[in-house]
């Protein structure tokens, strides 16, 4: 029985492969441009990158304390 | 049309394997049954074709594997930080604790934001789950879990429910009321089921399913409502850690990462594991995806980052130094994509140039290892989660 289930993993592990190996790939030059697209094309967007006008971030604004 | 009613039991024991598991309700032959999701899988795979052997079939495994390190390879043509040399180098970071959340009694092991950008959820080692405002520092809602290390908890899209787990190898949903008094704990659902602890857990796009990953090397996705397991994902031969759903509004991946070392994207629908990476020398903690879509990012008990991009199938960029030898726990891109925030074992948190692959920043203030970080929604600023029982937002 366990060299049955042993075959079927095998089985499995095989179909899978084939899978992955069929998978369309572009160049890894394309797919760079494109993530260094991507991220200067929403730079201005990103807080963290470039920082917000102070008082526009929420976080950054000084928080009022309350004296009791 | 059947006539008979089929009692449609969702977890217990299978009818092929006599494990204790979330069952799928099937019809073979006429004759419902109830199997486990890796027989139904396994089903497909057996018998052999002619002239088929273990060897054979290991033959052909090895020869497969060999192939796709050569098609991968085929396409190397340039490395991602060869193609940034042209754009600007970022200039020096200014970026500090700007609220501790303090109330944890025990190290923090996950937290999720809202998506109003300003509540989060975190749970710890101690069971306790935390509904936060960030603004305030204020604590909205609290309940107890009934296990202890609770390891995952995420947000529901709408903001009305919160869902956790951990070493009860369940994942529950807990609505949150308005009522402040209400006690949580009694409108506590049930949803998930795995043979070990959950690892994480996160919504789809809705509050109707959940995504969960497990110390049994599944990952699951299940409807909250009645619980059933809609889908199962079988192909890591370990624990897997961290899982996360594709940013796209259409889009129907996600990736997961784990003990094996490997990181895999899987297609929801189908359950079919479509592309995986083995370059990690040690267990991957966090996977990411990329802002876009189109890539992911690794953090590992190796000391290592990694990004890996789906449309080129491979390993872009690694993201380490010599100076750094505690393992990665959690990472997460900014909105744009170009800083990858890193928490470590050593305390730290590093921030990394995605494109140019250099450091620009390393965040000092927590007091034991950083556990979890997330950006929030609209990019303004990160939360960070440690061992030593606090929250920071950093901006």
């Amino acid at each position: 029985m366990s060299s049955n289930s042993n075959l079927t993993s095998m089985k499995r592990t095989v179909e899978q492969l084939k899978l992955e190996a069929s998978v369309d790939r572009i160049k890894v030059s394309q797919a760079a441009a494109d993530l260094q697209q991507y991220c200067l094309q929403n730079a201005s967007k990103d807080a963290l990158l470039v920082g917000v006008p102070a008082g526009s971030n929420p976080f950054r604004e000084p928080r009022s304390c309350a004296l009791l | 049309m059947c006539d008979q009613t089929f009692l449609a039991i969702t977890f217990g024991p299978c009818d092929n394997c006599s494990q204790n598991k979330p069952l799928m309700n099937i019809y073979l032959k006429n004759e419902p049954i109830n199997y486990c999701s890796l027989c139904v899988e396994l089903m497909a795979c057996q018998g052999l074709a002619k002239g088929e052997t273990i060897h054979t079939l290991k033959t052909e495994s090895e020869t497969l594997k060999a192939k796709l390190e050569e098609e991968r390879a085929k396409l190397h043509d340039v490395e991602l930080h060869q193609v940034a040399e042209k754009i600007e180098a970022l200039g020096q970071f200014v970026m500090k604790t700007r609220r501790t959340l303090k109330g944890h009694g025990n190290k923090v092991l996950c937290m999720d934001w809202c998506r109003d950008k300003r509540r989060i959820v975190s749970s710890s080692q101690d069971g306790k789950v935390i509904v936060w405002d960030a603004y305030t520092t204020n604590k909205e809602h609290a309940v107890t879990m009934p296990c202890t290390w609770v390891m995952a908890c995420a947000y529901a899209p709408s903001g009305c429910a919160v869902a956790c787990g951990g070493l009860d190898n369940k994942c529950s949903v807990y609505p949150l009321s308005l009522d402040k008094n209400e006690n949580l704990a009694a409108k506590k659902k049930s949803v998930a089921m795995h043979t070990n602890y959950l690892s994480s857990c996160s919504f789809t796009n809705s509050d109707m399913q959940i995504l969960t990953s497990s110390g049994d090397g599944t990952c699951a996705l299940w409807d909250v409502e009645s619980g059933q397991l809609l889908q199962s994902f079988h192909g890591h031969s370990a624990d897997v850690l961290s899982l996360n759903l594709a940013p796209s509004e259409t889009g129907n991946t996600f990736v997961s990462g784990g003990c094996d070392k490997k990181a895999n994207v899987w297609d929801m629908r189908s359950g079919q594991n479509v592309q995986s990476f083995e370059t990690h020398e040690s267990d991957i903690n966090c996977v990411k995806y990329y802002p876009s879509g189109d890539a992911f990012a690794t953090g590992s008990d190796d000391a290592t980052c990694r990004l890996y991009d789906l449309r080129a199938d491979r390993e872009v960029a690694i993201y380490s130094k010599e100076s750094i030898i505690f393992g990665a726990s959690s990472v997460d891109f900014s909105l744009s994509g170009r800083l990858l925030f890193a928490g470590y074992n050593d305390y730290t948190i590093n921030v990394w140039d995605v494109l140019k692959g250099t450091r620009v920043a390393i965040l000092f203030g927590h007091e034991n290892r950083v556990s979890t970080v997330r950006v929030s929604p609209d990019g303004t600023a990160f939360c960070s989660g440690s061992w030593d029982s606090t929250l920071r937002i950093w901006a």
